[in-house]
């Protein structure tokens, strides 16, 4: 039964994951991006840790992927990207060469360590708990000597989170949210007393600078001109917008 | 036949392993920011994946708490990247990832 779960879940993370880099509109990457959080969420349930396999939900395709289709609506990016053009000579090959020899490097850990995969033998694992830390022996001993329970998982990964092994990196960890949250709201935030800038919707009459290495780099992108060349011609056009922004 | 296969870790770990390649090459391959970050988001899975399996091979607890952290970690960093894109898209509507090179070196 384990195993038909096994590959029920793999096949549906695999294939969320295959969608994730073949799908050409963000809207579908996103959503089955969805698909393999929830795989994975089964596996971890396989692996009996259930509260992990309920904060994978709650958190990654509650929260993540709804910021992601949130951000997605917000830009209004939701135009398809071509996949064929490559943006940088041989990146492809390159790309495909490292993956091959990741995945072959993975696939040969996994197998050619004929089920010693650890170095040590299943359940025979003595863990030392250092100063708190709880081994999952332990967490049977410690409570009714059953075995464990879903509820009991969650206790004992509350107790171990809050014991002294762990409770500084939890700290840590809130520390670590409170300035992302600070850190978006200044990314995000428009300057006071300034009109929100114009789309930069490709002018014909690009001023070209005299410098050569703006040519050298406009030949990749041959749509809406080169990089440089729209840097001059913004700061050149807004100067003020540029002045607002950076004394930000 | 399949009822019978007992799932041992290696299994998993093949399984994180693919996880992780298909979210390295969208990393490598596509273009566009907002995808990159979802292969990022595939490849900590990957990680947390192997992470568990581990940890109930080894009896241990950490391997648990260890996905929690990168859990958190992982929420952090989609925050700030996903600003850092609404910044970006804000000034310049149509930049994918190679336009945006104005700290190059």
């Amino acid at each position: 039964m384990e195993a038909v779960t096994f590959f029920i879940a793999a096949g549906v993370a695999l294939a969320g994951a295959c969608g994730v880099v073949l799908f050409k509109n963000p809207v579908h990457a996103a959503l089955s991006l969805v698909g393999t959080l929830f795989g994975v969420a089964i596996h971890f349930i396989n692996l009996e840790a259930y509260f992990l396999a309920a904060v994978q939900v709650i958190v990654y395709a509650g929260a993540i992927v709804i910021l992601f289709l949130f951000v997605i609506m917000l830009l209004g990016v939701d135009r398809a990207e071509s996949i064929r053009t490559e943006p940088i000579i041989g990146q492809r090959h390159l790309a495909l060469l490292a993956l091959v020899a990741l995945l072959t490097f993975g696939v040969l850990i996994g197998v050619a360590s004929n089920g010693e995969v650890t170095g040590v033998p299943p359940q025979e694992a003595t863990y030392s708990p250092l100063e708190g830390g709880l081994s999952i022996d332990e967490a049977i001993k410690d409570s009714t000597g059953k075995t464990i329970a879903p509820k009991e998982n969650i206790r004992e990964v509350g107790r171990s989170l809050f014991s002294t092994r762990y409770v500084f990196a939890l700290e840590i960890t809130a520390l670590l949210l409170t300035i992302a949250v600070i850190g978006a709201v200044v990314l995000t935030r428009r300057p006071k007393g300034e009109p929100e800038p114009l789309p930069e919707d490709d002018p014909p009459s690009i001023i070209r600078s005299a410098d050569n290495e703006t040519d050298l780099h406009s030949a990749t992108n041959e749509d809406n001109g080169s990089v440089v060349d729209m840097e001059a011609n913004e700061s050149g056009k807004n100067s003020s917008e540029e002045l607002g922004v950076s004394s930000e | 036949m399949i009822l019978g296969l007992s799932i041992g870790p290696e299994y998993y770990l093949a399984l994180s392993a693919l996880l992780f390649t298909i979210g390295a090459g969208g990393l490598l391959i596509r273009r566009n920011p907002l995808v990159m970050f979802m292969c990022i988001e595939l490849m900590l899975n990957a990680a947390n994946l192997a992470f568990i399996s581990f940890g109930k091979e080894m009896g241990d607890l950490g391997g648990q708490l260890s996905v929690l952290f990168v859990l958190v970690v992982a929420a952090a960093e989609v925050v700030i990247g996903l600003a850092i894109v609404v910044a970006v898209m804000r000034r310049r509507p149509k930049a994918s990832v190679d336009e945006v090179s104005v700290l190059r070196g």
